[in-house]
């Protein structure tokens, strides 16, 4: 491939092609940063709006009115909730009344693993919406779940948890109907449901115990 | 580049070498997300993307790369340029990133890139390696298509699952009852081996069957070239 009938000696030779290969390193490095540094910011307004988007889909915009993303607490690495991470909780407020408090659990036994969610839980004590953040069940037959992959566009199953809370959901009620509880489930995927639910009243009722401190501490306003 | 060279590199592409069914390459990948027709269309784009643009880059620069270090002179511009791609579609196709997105990285660990690059781009001019490396592609994205389909269509009964995260407003299309329990082994690794297995062997059938038939008719040129090239 190389062009030139010239000899090298061997620590000629090495020299060449070393300094070729640093060349084209420094080339493509400096490529590299220059697509990084133009792309950073960009990448970043738009990391920023997928998490609100996500926010908002466990609590609707209209029923806060504080930057959410500033209003934060680190949570510590926490059992209740299948933690084993520090976590951020975010405090929803309207006219500067508690609203609600968004945070991450985890159901630690899916059929496939861990599945992350995100609930938010209102002032009330009442869930307000949940999601499923990250899985790796089954597609086609667990991942529902999820409301992208439910066939059920309408009410998907994951909804069935708004609006409940242990005021008016008895302990042996958060439960699929298989185990005497009131959630649905599709047949042949009970495992999957079993532990999302079992995640969300286990989130409700650490919350529940400690809402008050969580939404006053540290607090900026 | 000539008409001929143009369909040769075409044929090769989407059938002789057909990446998936002949070349067997980048199995790994390949079966982790044809779960269903649309993942599989979107890694084969995202390879179509990676694999032009690895293939013009080293075509351009091949007369510059000595021949001793091409293997890691190649793995830094197919890893650099990626890493390019994935931050620019971040950046400015968002939208089209979060789906997308998620397969570039699985492309650079791709031996088809790399084996591309090494068998066609390092001594082809760059129109043809362009032309190369869309038409490996492509044939990856028909074979993908294909085994998404046949997964789906047995593991879940539907056709087009997940369309509407590319296109809200068409719905996936539920071909057998809903009540259909699924099979599950369509969706898991091993149902993939199997029916990728099953193409495999189609193709072979065809191509014995097109050997069978060009054996009985007298022999045209072009047939004759081909068992010239064949024989090389």
């Amino acid at each position: 491939m190389t062009s030139t009938p010239r000899e090298y000696t061997a620590p000629g030779m090495a020299l060449r092609t070393a300094a070729i290969l640093f060349i084209f390193v420094i080339a493509f490095t400096a490529m590299l940063s220059a697509a990084y540094q133009w792309t950073k910011p960009a990448i970043a307004a738009s990391a920023l709006a997928e998490k609100m988007k996500l926010l908002n889909e466990v609590l609707p915009g209209s029923d806060y009115d504080n930057p959410m993303l500033q209003d934060t607490l680190t949570l510590p690495p926490t059992a209740e909730l299948g933690l084993k991470e520090p976590s951020t909780l975010y405090r929803a407020r309207k006219n500067g009344q508690p609203a609600a408090l968004i945070f991450e659990a985890v159901a630690p036994d899916g059929y496939a693993g861990r599945i992350r969610l995100l609930i938010a839980i209102r002032a009330d004590g009442s869930v307000a919406g949940v999601r499923v953040t990250q899985h790796k069940e089954t597609p086609g037959l667990g991942d529902y779940v999820d409301p992208k992959k439910d066939k059920n566009k309408t009410s998907p199953w994951i909804t069935q948890f708004n609006g409940l809370s242990l005021a008016s959901t008895p302990a042996k009620e958060w439960r699929v109907r298989k185990d005497g509880g009131r959630i649905d489930y599709h047949a042949g995927a009970t495992v999957t449901p079993r532990a999302v639910t079992r995640a969300v009243h286990q989130a409700v009722l650490w919350a529940d115990i400690r809402r008050d401190q969580l939404f006053a501490e540290g607090s900026t306003q | 580049m000539t008409r001929d060279e143009f369909s040769t590199i075409a044929y090769n592409g989407l059938w002789k070498q057909n990446t998936a069914l002949a070349q067997l390459l980048g199995l790994c990948p390949l079966l982790a997300v044809s779960t269903n027709i649309v993942n599989g269309v979107m890694l084969a784009l995202a390879t179509i993307i990676v694999m032009a643009l690895a293939n013009v880059a080293v075509a351009m620069l091949r007369n510059l790369i000595p021949h001793e270090i091409r293997i890691p002179v190649f793995i830094l511009i197919v890893a650099a340029l990626v890493t390019v791609v994935d931050l620019l579609f971040n950046a400015q196709l968002h939208e089209l990133y979060v789906v997308l997105g998620i397969f570039i990285p699985l492309i650079v660990t791709n031996c088809i890139v790399l084996a591309r690059v090494e068998a066609f781009a390092a001594k082809n001019p760059p129109l043809n390696s362009t032309v190369d490396g869309i038409f490996m592609g492509l044939g990856l994205l028909w074979t993908l298509a294909v085994l998404g389909a046949m997964r789906e269509l047995l593991g879940s009964g539907t056709l087009f699952s997940g369309i509407d995260m590319v296109f809200p407003s068409l719905s996936p299309i539920q071909v057998l009852p809903a009540d259909y329990p699924g099979f599950l082994l369509g969706l898991l690794p091993p149902g993939a081996f199997i029916l990728l297995g099953c193409m495999i062997a189609w193709k072979n059938w065809m191509d014995a069957r097109a050997a069978e038939r060009a054996k009985r008719r007298p022999p045209t040129p072009e047939a004759i070239a081909d068992t010239a090239e064949a024989g090389a």
